[in-house]
């Protein structure tokens, strides 16, 4: 797969928020200003830009289906994939605790800034997200894990970042008191990811796999289709006879 | 005298009574179902739901709701993790050191949520395959690290296990309501029964409301959706119940 074009579809078409919805407590909670939505976001990128390799070698050289034959033959039948989840939550875990380590060291004033939301990392669906989406893609070298990992960072670090700009402004405006706060933000982003929909017709150069459809809603839309246009056509041709 | 005599008789009696109001209050307290327990049960149901009071779980709700069935499966296996999860935290809370908990945690919710896994994949394949990577996601929903941290470390077992029960299903109805509202507009189906009627090539072969020239809404099967009707719940349920209003 062309690197450019992975890189573009984790941003933009396969957003980790509003196309998965993966990260949504963190994305909700720490929206509330455009300052420790960059901090958060930032540490995504960053711990999302380790982990996905990372993981991406524990699972190519551990935990495939035969993917210990690098040890011996004997080994060819193994398949471990069943521990995926843990080995992968394991090094999500240990990650954020180192970098929250290093970060406390060098640098305590953004520490302090970041407080709480630093170790709840370790528990934000779009980082195990990042993992497991890797696993389901069979990528053919550490370079696309890295490239996807960055990607999908980025790209939840512009959603959070757009969600928080909004909000501040929406401090302003005169919202129905019951839909204040989650309710307003719930469909705010929901009107998000249906503008991020458009981005799906991109096609950059490079073969598109075709393959590749994991969500259940755009396994929908491709089941709808055909559909839909069966029908069309039999309208017409009801209407021409 | 026997005004006196009268007076330690009542003394006396007050005290029995208060003996015997002491005995039912504790025998209260360790009945299964006190009122406490099962406050525990029914609060996060409405007053306290995890997604839309508490702000947590919301990642991996939501993309599996284009259908009914894998909303009900996933809600029962986030039901199983949370109340086993708290349980297993619950018993081990003396001796998790304080630094750790966190890794803890998260390895006995992983080992959960690979027996959910293997279950699913053993009895119910296809929804497995429907649920994809959001089984896996459940070790990082955040309804179960958030009880395990605000409930289970400080609680004992059996409360800890309905507070999972309680907030698994708090959970649950969300998702059940997102997952009916989509499957029915969206694709006019409700686990797979035609509801509104059969769609047939032409409106001639359609029958109930299709047959009146109804159309399926296909918006409702993409994922922006749920999020939209969320929102719509919430306020349904703010504007019920005025207290839950938030001030910014």
């Amino acid at each position: 797969m062309d690197l450019l074009n992975l890189f573009v579809k984790s941003i933009f078409i396969e957003n980790m928020i509003f196309a998965y919805f993966l990260g949504m407590c963190s994305y909700l909670a720490v929206s509330k200003t455009v300052k420790t939505a960059v901090g958060l976001g930032a540490t995504v990128i960053f711990v999302l830009l380790i982990t996905v390799p990372l993981n991406y070698l524990i699972d190519t050289y551990l935990l495939q289906p035969g993917a210990l034959r690098w040890l011996s033959e004997d080994y060819a039948n193994i398949d471990l994939s069943f521990l995926s989840y843990i080995m992968f939550i394991a090094v999500i875990a240990s990650m954020v605790q180192l970098v929250e380590m290093v970060v406390e060291k060098f640098s305590p004033a953004l520490y302090g800034s970041l407080g709480i939301f630093l170790p709840l990392i370790a528990v934000n669906c779009s980082i195990l997200g990042g993992s497991l989406f890797m696993q389901q893609k069979d990528f053919t070298g550490i370079t696309e894990a890295i490239v996807y990992g960055g990607g999908s960072g980025i790209g939840w670090f512009l959603a959070i970042l757009a969600i928080a700009a909004i909000r501040e402004k929406i401090a302003y405006s005169n919202v129905p008191a019951p839909l204040k706060g989650l309710g307003i933000t719930f469909i705010i982003t929901g009107l998000m990811a249906i503008g991020f929909m458009s981005f799906m017709g991109i096609k950059l150069e490079g073969n598109e796999d075709t393959k590749e459809k994991t969500t259940a809603s755009t396994i929908q839309i491709e089941k709808n289709k055909p559909d839909s246009k069966t029908v069309e056509v039999t309208l017409n041709k009801t209407k021409n006879e | 005298m026997s005004e006196q005599k009268k007076e330690i008789k009542t003394k006396e009696e007050k005290k029995k009574e208060e003996m015997i109001l002491f005995l039912s209050k504790s025998e209260e307290k360790e009945a299964f179902l006190s009122r406490a327990n099962r406050k525990l049960l029914t609060d996060p149901l409405n007053d306290d739901n995890p997604i839309t009071v508490q702000m947590l779980g919301i990642c991996s709700a939501l993309a599996i709701t284009v259908q009914l069935r894998p909303a009900i499966v996933m809600s029962l296996a986030v039901i199983f993790v949370t109340a086993m999860g708290n349980v297993v935290i619950s018993l081990l809370r003396n001796l998790i050191p304080n630094r750790i908990r966190i890794i803890v945690q998260l390895v006995v919710v992983a080992s959960l949520v690979i027996v959910v896994d293997q279950v699913l994949k053993a009895f119910l394949y296809d929804v497995s395959k429907q649920l994809s990577i959001f089984i896996g996601l459940i070790i990082t929903n955040c309804i179960i690290m958030g009880r395990l941290e605000a409930f289970a470390l400080g609680n004992k077992p059996w409360k800890s296990f309905l507070d999972g029960i309680g907030n698994g299903a708090g959970y649950g109805i969300i998702l059940i309501i997102v997952a009916f509202f989509r499957e029915l507009l969206g694709s006019g189906k409700l686990l797979g029964y035609e509801i509104l009627g059969h769609k047939g090539l032409t409106l001639a072969d359609s029958t109930g409301l299709y047959a009146l020239g109804y159309e399926n809404n296909g918006f409702f099967l993409l994922s922006p959706m749920a999020l939209i009707i969320v929102g719509l719940v919430i306020w349904y349920q703010r504007s019920r119940n005025r207290k839950l209003i938030e001030e910014s």
